[in-house]
This record gives structure tokens, sequence and C-alpha cells, in this order.
């Protein structure tokens, strides 16, 4: 059951006044995050909005300890702390948390993520996955999806797919993996207390859809509008894999019934970066969507689950 | 000028006290972020659940205020000193109880105010 | 009770991690580097280091990101690389010494590809010049051991503040087995107290937030102005410039408790009081130097070696005084400095520039990707220096000169031009 708001927690660990743009998803995300792992957590973060967040000179708003890192290498950072705390002995009281955009985790980041991941390195590894280098001004990454115009994909849009992160830290046999979306709060708040109970079990991936009004193309009342279309058209399932075992989150359950399921337009055309795309590539995105959850329907059949 | 013993001094102090770049937490880290404002939320509190049922219970826009700018008070207060505006709790609340108008038209445009 | 054992240059910088009792180490492996964490890796599963993480990384760059993240929490960290894998880590060289993170690191020399080359030479450890970090060369397996323990010590003084390196020759010292004294782990101890860092990451009482995006002006708080980067850099600059004494203290206090001295710390000078000819040159080459002073003498030239121990900070005064008798330096570079010189002899002539007594500095390069220095080669470099240090000409000519090498065997004759 999704926790009830009144149940949350008050104490908050980002204080207001941040340099993030209006509306930004990310900080949504963040916020809740933070809210669920509580002031016990070190952060680290690479070259992304989330540095921008994390203040200019003397000042921060992030009431928990953060250290930057270069853009490839928060993985290893975070590999390096949780050794550290672990020859301290402070490693059953402090959780690291590697906080990354989706160019450090999916593009420049992701070897150090693989190998940490391989190595069973303790700590939670949360990409906020905002489908573009928004912070140096919208360049496309291998998160971007289908179509979308970007400042490196200006007239076209980008010709490929997004590279599927969440199956590739699957195939590292991770005790805990999610995906989640700044739509929901809740279920944000939710993974990362169960991330923060799995400590010892080597690296957590969270993934979360951080949605971007000046990169997407949204006014930024849109914000959480957009990333819960996403979760609404199936595009985007919350979900959890808990020691190799498929968990479909309560929100988005309902969309294994296609017919329950959004029109994606309703998604794509809200945003200015899926202005142009045709009913041919409307029509890729369908069959992604579709794909994405055929797979998710076999593998819960066999696991017994449906 | 060659360096005297002062100076000698000053550049060892300062090479050992000016080490990593560091912060400390604050509040308003990049300034009055109200200042950023076109319009700004206000409540209609005759709409508003959490003042008609007297219980903490929707808060939707204490939990969606990406900027934690929303409190979870009966009713909900928003903090104009750093409300960027948004605009999000105002199309997420559930009971349309809070209206975005155009920052000329606010009454006071500076300060922490209560929902109106 | 010390020991005395029979290691190469790697395991005698692999017994030093054990003896300062390091307690994060990550390293990636790189010929010739690898047999120095293949031994802590030992040490770590057989239980000789029970307090100490080893974290097998996937890259170089993750090996050094790894210890810098670990440095940030107040443990004592090591890790160690040659040419690609150093050059690998360049951008995050920089963030440890730009967080003036105290850590240690050793670099097996090795020339840098491309082409392939597994073989020594100083251009890896030269490539890192400007990164921050002290950087010093040894000429033996012992001095590389003693060498790791004073730079630890070094590297944690308040007074100081930045990483080290430790650089000895891929081979030549890396794989070459010598008499090492490993000194008793109390003693060290007494030598090297517990590491007293400067970053207090988990210090939830008083939080903070390390490395952020700092502006060129300062940070204006009631509580006090946090510096602009301009500051920090200034500040590095200054750590580095005094940081020479305290390895000058640091070198005399080892010889105190342990009985070993390697010069003043600063450089090591053999037959030079009297020299009016000196050579200078950094670890094999200047270790190869030794005989070829001795021989000279044997020949009547008044000749010495300054063999450079400290690279950075860069010893400017000791330089001058040590060269302040000499009519003429013969600088012997293992590196390229492309499109100058050996980066030795350029750095040499900026530092006496305006010393009272400038000597005539005549730079060749040597041994580059491995290629045997003989003794001959050097003798007939300096021979040729001693005849020409009197023609204007030469001295005037910027091209520069590369010893031993086969141009003739590949059938460049100068006489078929």
């Amino acid at each position: 059951m999704v926790i009830k708001v009144s149940e949350l927690p008050e104490e908050e660990m980002i204080l207001p006044g941040t340099r993030l743009c209006s509306g930004c998803g990310i900080q949504l995300a963040y916020r809740w995050a933070l809210k669920a792992l509580g002031p016990k957590t070190i952060i680290t973060n690479p070259a992304s909005c989330s540095t921008v967040c994390g203040g200019v000179g003397g000042y921060t708003p992030l009431k928990v300890p953060a250290f930057y890192c270069c853009f490839e290498t928060v993985a290893a950072n975070a590999a390096g702390a949780a050794a550290a705390l672990k020859a301290k002995g402070q490693d059953k009281d402090v959780v690291v948390l590697a906080w990354a955009g989706d160019g450090g985790t999916y593009d420049i980041g992701i070897q150090g993520l693989s190998g940490a991941s391989e190595r069973g390195d303790n700590f939670i590894f949360a990409c906020v996955n905002n489908q573009a280098y928004m912070n140096t001004g919208i360049q496309r990454s291998g998160a971007t999806p289908y179509g979308a115009t970007t400042t490196t994909t200006p007239i076209l849009g980008k010709q490929q797919l997004n590279k599927n992160m969440r199956k590739i830290m699957e195939a590292h046999g991770l005790s805990y993996i999610a995906q989640t979306a700044a739509s929901h709060p809740r279920d944000i708040y939710e993974k990362f207390k169960k991330a923060r109970e799995f400590n010892g079990k080597g690296v957590r991936y969270i993934e979360i859809l951080g949605t971007c009004p000046p990169g997407w193309g949204f006014p930024t009342d849109q914000s959480v509008h957009m990333a819960r279309l996403a979760v609404e058209t199936g595009y985007w399932p919350l979900l959890e894999r808990i020691e190799g075992k498929l968990i479909i989150s309560q929100p988005s359950k309902r969309y294994l019934d296609k017919s329950k399921r959004k029109d994606i337009r309703e998604f794509l055309k809200g945003q200015s970066r899926f202005r142009h795309l045709k009913e041919e590539d409307i029509k890729i995105w369908e069959n992604y969507i579709d794909a994405q959850w055929d797979e998710i329907r076999e593998e819960l059949h066999k696991q017994g689950d449906i | 000028m060659v360096r005297t013993e002062q100076d000698i001094k000053l550049e060892k102090k300062v090479s050992q006290t000016i080490l990593a770049s560091q912060q400390t937490p604050a509040v308003g880290e990049a300034g009055h972020t109200g200042e950023w404002r076109t319009k700004r939320p206000i409540l209609h509190t005759e709409k508003c659940l959490v003042v008609k049922t007297g219980k903490l219970t929707c808060n939707l826009c204490w939990l969606y205020c990406p900027e934690n700018t929303v409190s979870r008070s009966i009713p909900p207060k928003f903090n104009y000193d750093y409300c960027k505006g948004c605009g999000i709790c105002a199309t997420e609340c559930p009971a349309h109880a809070i209206e975005m108008i155009s920052e000329k038209e606010a009454p006071s445009c500076e300060g922490n105010e209560g929902g109106n | 009770m010390p020991e005395r054992k029979v290691l190469t240059g790697n395991h005698a910088a692999a017994y030093a991690c054990k003896s300062v009792g390091v307690e994060v180490v990550a390293a990636y492996p790189i010929t010739p580097q690898s047999p120095v964490v293949e031994k802590i890796s030992e040490f770590v599963e057989s239980g000789e280091l029970p307090n100490t993480q080893f974290v097998t990384v996937e890259s170089e760059q993750s090996a050094i990101s790894a210890v810098v993240a670990a440095s940030q929490m107040g443990a004592r960290v090591f890790t160690a690389s040659s040419a690609n894998g150093l050059a690998y880590m360049y951008e995050i060289l920089c963030w440890a010494a730009g967080s003036r993170l105290p850590l240690v690191m050793c670099i097996a020399t090795r020339a840098l590809g491309a082409p392939w080359s597994v073989w020594t030479d100083h251009q890896d450890a030269f490539s890192v010049r400007d990164v921050g970090f002290i950087q010093q060369f040894v000429e033996s397996n012992q001095e590389a051991y003693d060498t790791v323990l004073m730079s630890y010590r070094v590297a944690e003084d308040p007074r100081v503040y930045l990483p080290a390196f430790v650089s000895y020759d891929g081979y030549i010292l890396s794989h070459t087995m010598m008499s090492v004294q490993i000194e008793d782990d109390d003693k060290v101890r007494e030598f090297l107290p517990p590491l007293k860092p400067h970053i207090h990451l988990t210090d939830f009482e008083n939080v903070h937030s390390v490395n952020p995006v700092t502006p060129p002006g300062l940070t204006v708080r009631p509580e006090g102005n946090t510096p602009g980067y301009y500051e920090f850099r200034y500040s590095m600059q200054k750590a580095h410039e005094y940081a020479i004494e305290v390895i000058e203290e640091v070198a005399k206090e080892f010889e105190t408790k342990f009985g070993r001295a390697y010069g003043n710390g600063i450089y090591k000078p053999y037959k030079a009081d009297d020299a009016e000819v000196l050579i200078f040159a950094v670890g094999s080459v200047a270790s190869e130097s030794r005989g070829v002073v001795d021989t000279l003498r044997d020949e009547g030239i008044k000749i010495g070696l300054i063999s450079l121990k400290l690279y950075r900070p860069f010893p400017i005064q000791h330089l001058r005084k040590a060269f302040n008798k000499a009519k003429l330096v013969v600088v012997f570079d293992r590196d390229v400095g492309y499109g100058m010189e050996g980066i030795l002899a350029a750095e040499l002539k900026s530092a006496l520039y305006a010393a009272d007594h400038r000597p005539i500095i005549r730079g060749f390069i040597v041994g580059l990707g491995g290629r045997d220095i003989t003794a001959d080669q050097l003798i007939n470099g300096v021979k040729k220096a001693i005849e020409e240090q009197d023609n204007r000409e030469v001295q005037l000519d910027t091209h520069v000169d590369f010893i031993g090498l086969q141009l003739n065997e590949l059938g460049f004759k100068k006489e078929e031009i």
C-alpha cells in the first residue's frame, strides 16, 4: 500500500531558495529521496543539474553532507566512500547516496556504475533521468527518447531509441532496483526507504523520471502532470526488482491492461520537444510501450504472479 | 619589496587555512527566489480540503512543491520569500482551491503570507 | 623488530602501505605497477592488514576516484599506476590536489603510448606536473619504501595537506630485487601519527558539503566570507612553496629515527662539493650517472651529480645553492617537453635564471621508451658538453640532442643526405 500523506515525515533535507529552475521535477525527486534517507546520508554528486541545486560558493540548501565529483566518477566515489565508512565501522549507520543525472548514469558514468555493481559496493545509486544533458543546455543523451529534439538533435529529433538502462542494471543482478517518477513522491519515498533497508547488499539502483520544463518544453505547472502522464500512458512503469523478482508498483499495476493506459499522444503533445512527431513516429512509441508491457507480463506470468 | 617576516607568516597562514572549498547549509542559497515569480499562488480557503475537514489529510500542495515552500498546516501557507511561482500546487490541487494570480495584482509583493 | 627482506620496488611500496596502515586502497592493474597492488591484496586477504578495504576497481579513473572519496571520509588511502593509467587519472588527480587531500600514490614510471611501450621513461610522471601533487623520484627500493613513509608524514602535515607521488622506474626498480629494511610498525606509528583530516563529512553535527561550484569571487557571509576559486589556487601554490621546509624537516627526523638519509630529502649530491661539471637527473638516469661520475673522476674530470629527489615543489633555492660553483651542468632527461626540450633542463634553466651564478646548462634526451642507457653514452654526452661549453653558437642552438638513437641502422646517413 502507498503511504498516506499524513504519515510522511515533516523534516526537510533541502532548504528552500535553491538555484534550480521553477517547477523542476528533479528537485521534487531530490526532496523526497532525502526525506526518506534522513540526516545520516552522505551524497556524492557528479556534474549535473543537482550540482546547481547544491549551490554556488559558501552556502548550500542541502542539510546533509555532499561531496561533488567529476562527471564519470560518481559510482567510484560512492564505492570509495562506502569502503572508508566500512574501514571506520560507520557503514551500518551512514548511507552513501550517489545522485547522478542520466548523462552521469547512462553515458559517461556507466563504466564506474557497472564496476561498482559487479563488485557489490555498498551504496544507493539514484539516476534522476530528465532525458538529456539539461544542465549544459539540453543536449542529447543515451537516455533521450526517440524523436525528442534537443540542441544536438535540433531538427529531426533523436533518431534512436533510448538505452534500456534498467535492463543493464538488472543484468548485474542487483539486490534492489526500482523505477519511479517525479509525479509520485510517495512512491519515491517508499523506494528510497526500502533501498536503505538493503544496506550491506551491494549497489541499490533507483531510476527516477525527472521532468524538465525548459528541456521538454512545457509550462512549469505541468511538471508533475507530465511525469504522471508518462506513468499513465504506460511509457514509464513504476516497478521494483527485489532480489531478482519483478514487482509492479501499485500505481502502475492497472496498466498491465492496455485499455487502461492513456493515449501516448497526451504525453507527447504536451511537450514542444515532440511537436514535430508524425504518426509513424508515434507508432514507434506505441510499439515501444507495448513491447515493454509484453515483456513485463511474460515475466510476471513466469513468476506465477498473473 | 622583499617579503617580510609578516608576509611569510601571512602566506603560511593562508596556505594552512584555505584548504578545500566547503559550504554550510542555509535557506535562500540562491537569494530570495520569490523574486523570480511572475505569478503567485493564493489559497481560496473555502475550497481547501484541509481547511474544510480540519485534518491534515490532503496536503498535495505540500507534497508536490519542489521548493518546499508550502506548509503542511491548516490552512496551508505559502512561503512567498522563496516560492518560485511554478504553479504545480495550483495544477495539482484536487479542489482547485489554489489560484495563480499575477504578481502585479498581488495584494502585497513582500514577505511571508498565509492563504487568503 | 625491523626486518630485512629482499624485495622488488613494487613490493617495497606495498610493504610501506602495510607499515603505515592504509585504510582504503583502490587500484587497477597496469604493467609495471601491478605487483604493488597484488601484494597489498595479499596483505588484505591474508589478514595481515585487517582494517584495510581494497576496492578492486574497473579502471584507473575509478581507482583514484575511490581513494579521493575515501580520503574525504578521513581515511588514509593509497593507489598506484603507470603511464596510460596515470594519464587516465588526470582529471581526478587535479580533484585530489584541489581538495588538498593527503593521499599518497606511487608511479612505476613507463613510457606513454602511442605507440605502446611497457618500458620505462619519465614522461608519465612529468606529464602530471601541474596537477598540484608533491612529486618525488627515487633510486632504490629502500628509498621507495622510505619515501612512501615520509610522504604520508608530509602530506598529512597540517602545514602542507597536499597529495604526493612517489615515482620509481618501471622494471629498473619496480621488478628488481634489492635488500629493503622493513621497519617495526610501532616505530612507524611514532613517526607517523594518526591522520587528522581537514574535511569532516561524517560530522553530522556540523554538516557541510565539499567542492561545490566555487565562483571567481568570495561568498559574503555574516559568519565569515568563503574564498573564491582564485584564493584556493593561491593557497595551493603557497602550500607547495612552504612544503619544502617541511619535507626537509621530515627527512631529518626520519634520519634520526631510522638512520637513513637521501641527501637533504630534496636532492642527493654525489661528489658534488668540488665539481666543476655537474650532472642533473632523476631516478634511473641519476643512478646510472653515479658510475659515470666515478669513471670520469678517474680520468681527472672534476665532475659530480645532483640527483633530484623532490621535483614538485621545485626546490629553486636549493638548486641555486647546489649549482652555485659549477661551470657546466649536463642534464639528462628521460622525457621530452615536446616542442621545447627536456623538462628538467628547461626547469633548471628557469630556476637558475635569477641566480647570482649561472652555469652553462646543456640538456640531452636519453632512454625514451626503455631504450638502454649505457654508461658510454652518458660519458660521451658529458664530454661533448665539456668540449662545446665555450662555443657560443652551440649555446644559441635550440635543437635538442637525443643520445643513443640508431638512425644509421635505419638508413639515415648524414653523408648520404
